[in-house]
């Protein structure tokens, strides 16, 4: 190269175009450099930031939405859960309410039985008594009756089984009498 | 040279290519290093404008910057690298890539119309900085003799071809790698350059210089062609500028690649 000269030569005149002048070759190397130096410094880097920047700026916004919709999925089984709960309550009360209701019915039940039991219980000590008061009544006629029934056996002469039988049978007949009249007393009075 | 004086038509050739100093006397401050020293100039305050306040909602400015930041990130440097690694290259690949896109398109732009690159020593030193790179990160990630062997020693090739591959496979790894991309930018830039030059000065002769009716409709025709050919340039122009970077990308890719 250090045959190359700088002053050129004019049109027409013979050069050799395969041979480089100096100034041209250290120019090559400074521009060339200063410029892959400008782009790695500053142009590079600058544009990288840019990418960058734009690739979170993307990935930032898919994330929130991503955030959202989880937090959206999370409301929505936060409502279906109480929603469940809200409904095994309602249910929880139904089932109360009947089997509360079935008590009260149990215990009126049993209420009713005692009262049932306790106006039996009544009605047969009442007629106990009136059958005791009535048999006292009977007795007492009965007495009566034997005693009015005997004084007429030994008042009349128990010679004949005829006798004795007319006797019984005057003395039913009266008996049967007396009956009916304090019957027909009865009815009437 | 007065229109309709017959004068004799110089074809351009690669003194064209040789422009005075700017200055005078500043010998070294020539057209493509203005061209070049403008490019940096724009790449950095665009980039930096784009990418001074990048934010997460991006600006039209950002957005800008972005599309063409990642079109060098995503479809050059992690395609070819790999995603693991590639995220250390991308400021030198896109610094190149911008570098190279904007001398290319110098050619195209009225007033400037010069390709920088057209220039070998812009080519070579491109060249030499993706070379010097490829090599060292695969030498500092396998050693000396590993990377040699990884870049020599295809897997699967049996033993007995191995004295055939190892020369075959450290020249064109190793050693037409730069020259071919250099060359290859340089070339085309040289080329189109040349083409343009002959299609338009040979239209301006014809039409103002050559004194005859017949050439100078000749001369519109070519005129015509010339722009046509300044919209495939445009073309060319930002296909090299991927190619080189592209082909960079994949140089260091299969410098630091796992063997298979």
């Amino acid at each position: 190269m250090t045959t190359l000269v700088l002053p050129l030569a004019g049109a027409g005149e013979e050069v050799n175009p395969l041979l480089p002048h100096t100034a041209e070759i250290i120019f090559g190397f400074v521009f060339l450099i200063l410029l892959a130096i400008a782009f790695a410094k500053v142009v590079v880097p600058k544009f990288e930031k840019a990418y960058a920047d734009r690739t979170a700026a993307i990935e930032g916004g898919m994330n929130e939405a991503k955030q959202a919709q989880a937090e959206a999925k999370a409301a929505l089984e936060k409502y279906n859960a109480q929603l469940a709960e809200a409904r095994s309550e309602a249910a929880k009360i139904r089932e109360d309410a009947r089997e509360q209701g079935a008590q009260i019915i149990a215990q009126m039940r049993e209420q009713a039985n005692a009262e049932a039991e306790r106006i039996v219980t009544h009605a047969r000590t009442q007629i106990d008594a009136e059958r005791s008061q009535a048999v006292a009544a009977l007795r007492s006629e009965v007495g009566t009756m034997a005693t009015t029934l005997a004084g007429r056996i030994v008042g009349e002469s128990l010679e004949d089984e005829a006798r004795q039988r007319r006797t019984v049978e005057r003395f039913l007949a009266d008996l049967e009498a007396s009956e009916s009249a304090r019957a027909a007393v009865g009815t009437d009075g | 040279m007065i229109a309709g004086v017959p004068t004799e038509f110089t074809p351009p050739g690669p003194g064209s290519f040789e422009t005075p100093p700017i200055i005078h006397g500043v010998e070294w401050f020539t057209k493509p290093v203005l061209v070049a020293a403008l490019s940096v100039v724009v790449i950095i305050w665009f980039f930096w404008g784009a990418s001074r306040k990048a934010a997460v909602v991006p600006s039209k400015l950002q957005f800008a910057g972005e599309l063409g930041y990642n079109f060098v990130r995503n479809s050059i440097a992690r395609d070819a690298i790999g995603s693991k690694d590639y995220m250390k290259y991308v400021p030198y690949l896109t610094g190149l890539f911008f570098f190279i896109l904007l001398n290319n398109v110098a050619a195209t732009i009225p007033l400037i119309q010069f390709p920088t690159f057209s220039h070998i020593g812009w080519a070579y030193v491109a060249a030499i900085m993706s070379w010097v790179i490829y090599n060292a990160v695969g030498i500092k990630k396998k050693g000396l003799f590993g990377y040699f062997k990884h870049q020599t020693m295809p897997a699967g090739v049996p033993a007995w071809l191995m004295p055939l591959m190892i020369p075959i496979e450290f020249i064109s790894n190793i050693i037409v790698r730069p020259v071919s991309l250099s060359l290859r930018l340089f070339a085309n830039m040289f080329a189109g350059h040349i083409l343009l030059l002959v299609f338009v000065l040979g239209g301006e002769y014809m039409v103002f210089e050559s004194g005859s009716i017949a050439l100078g409709g000749v001369g519109i025709l070519t005129f015509l062609m010339g722009i046509a050919i300044a919209g495939l340039e445009l073309f060319v122009q930002c296909i090299q500028a991927y190619i080189f970077v592209v082909l960079t990308a994949q140089y260091i890719g299969s410098a630091i690649a796992d063997e298979h």
